[in-house]
């Protein structure tokens, strides 16, 4: 197609949009089987109870502790950075939206899109901690 | 039982749930809260944490089918969303307010909705289509694929419409499931928008919603990525294996049983609810 490379229709963001999705969820999902693999094989043979609530602790509840803890490849840190990475997929496609409607010069959306973002990253970076 | 076979159980359930939820419609999520705080007695906020993972990634595995097909409409997504990221951020405040009781109740009701609304859907009918002047501003109204070639629409009561998203927002948040049957009795019933565009465009939000409140819950701690890691796996295979066979299978009998099967839970997560049981 002779397309000019900066020309933006919706058509081809939805394109775009459906691999981001498919991609981030691929993505996650092996992270995750890979620190369940681990996390098995180390405390396969534990007792797990999960009918008292206590909470995670301090390092599995934020970006930094998460990524900290996965890189030291604790099983529970990996797990949930593959937890974090799934939950950053749709924070991703509110981010490419965003470029996209700026592209096409959609000024309306490109407010509606912010609005939904700082929603978005309010809820993430710390809310309710 | 030790981890091992806890955890291969939760998977088997959440694969069950997943296929089950893809094949009726109904969704998958809806059935992994009361499958873990009433068959694995775990308690309902880790519950709630592994279902809202799991919402977040079959709701993307299929909006990314359905964006591609061009059902989904990305604008009124987007616009709705801020409604339901709202919503779901305040839901997912609720949940640390409430007890669990109270939970386990609205969890309850949600269930006896669900099971309602599955078993009729009245089409609308599209005869009154003058365009609606917010729909217009916001550019709203759009186009789908059927089989007799490319069909347009108009959006009515945008204002309505938001409304009701944003307490579909809120209960996903609290309860951590998708919500879709409030999402599309919004988009369908009230904002007069084709069924399968609602349906899809509503899939599409599911995941920015849940991902709302699934902030909140991380930094609460209460997402464990022990009891995370096995229901988000099985829900996932699950409903990619159903989304695979949905074409051939005969869903009419399948649908009526799970629907009965989320008749039951309800009831059930009431009662618990009631009694303190949980």
């Amino acid at each position: 197609m002779a397309r000019p490379p900066q020309h933006w229709d919706d058509n081809r963001l939805e394109q775009i949009i459906g691999n981001l999705l498919r991609g981030g969820v691929l993505t996650a999902a092996l992270v995750v089987l890979l620190g369940g693999i681990l996390y098995l094989v180390r405390h396969g043979a534990t007792v797990p109870d999960y009918h008292m609530f206590r909470g995670e602790p301090a390092d599995l509840r934020g970006v930094a502790g998460i990524v900290t803890d996965a890189l030291s490849l604790t099983s529970r840190g990996v797990i949930q950075l593959g937890l974090l990475l799934l939950i950053a997929t749709p924070v991703a496609r509110v981010v490419f939206s965003l470029i996209a409607f700026a592209l096409e010069h959609d000024r309306i959306y490109v407010i509606v899109t912010l609005i939904v973002l700082s929603v978005l990253l309010y809820s993430l970076t710390g809310a309710g901690s | 039982m030790n981890t091992i076979v806890f955890t291969l159980l939760v998977w088997s359930g959440s694969f069950l749930a997943g296929l089950l939820g893809a094949l009726t419609g109904l969704g998958g999520g809806v059935v992994i809260v009361p499958l873990l705080t009433l068959l694995f007695g775990v308690d309902i906020r880790y519950a709630i944490g592994a279902s809202l993972i799991s919402v977040i990634a079959t709701s993307s595995g299929a909006a990314a089918a359905y964006v591609k097909e061009g059902y989904s409409n990305i604008r009124i997504g987007m616009f709705l969303e801020i409604a339901t990221t709202l919503g779901a951020v305040l839901g997912a405040f609720l949940a640390g307010w409430l007890s669990t009781e109270v939970i386990a109740v609205i969890f309850g009701i949600v269930l006896l909705y669900s099971a309602y609304s599955s078993s009729r859907h009245k089409p609308h009918d599209i005869e009154d289509d003058r365009p609606d002047r917010l729909a217009s501003l916001l550019r709203m109204n759009g186009s789908y694929p059927t089989p007799q070639g490319s069909r347009s629409y108009h959006v009515h009561s945008v204002p309505a419409g938001f409304g009701l998203m944003s307490v579909a927002g809120a209960l996903s948040g609290l309860l951590g499931i998708g919500s879709g049957a409030v999402k599309v009795l919004a988009m369908d019933q009230m904002m007069r928008i084709p069924f399968k565009v609602s349906t899809t465009t509503s899939n599409f939000m599911i995941g920015v919603t849940a991902a709302a409140s699934a902030g909140v819950y991380l930094n609460r701690g209460y997402i464990d990525p022990a009891l995370s890691m096995p229901v988000l796996l099985g829900v996932l295979a699950g409903s990619l294996l159903g989304a695979r066979v949905l074409v051939r299978a005969q869903t009419r009998i399948l649908r009526i049983v799970f629907s009965l099967v989320i008749l039951a839970l309800g009831i059930e997560m009431i009662f618990n609810g009631l009694t303190g049981r949980l």
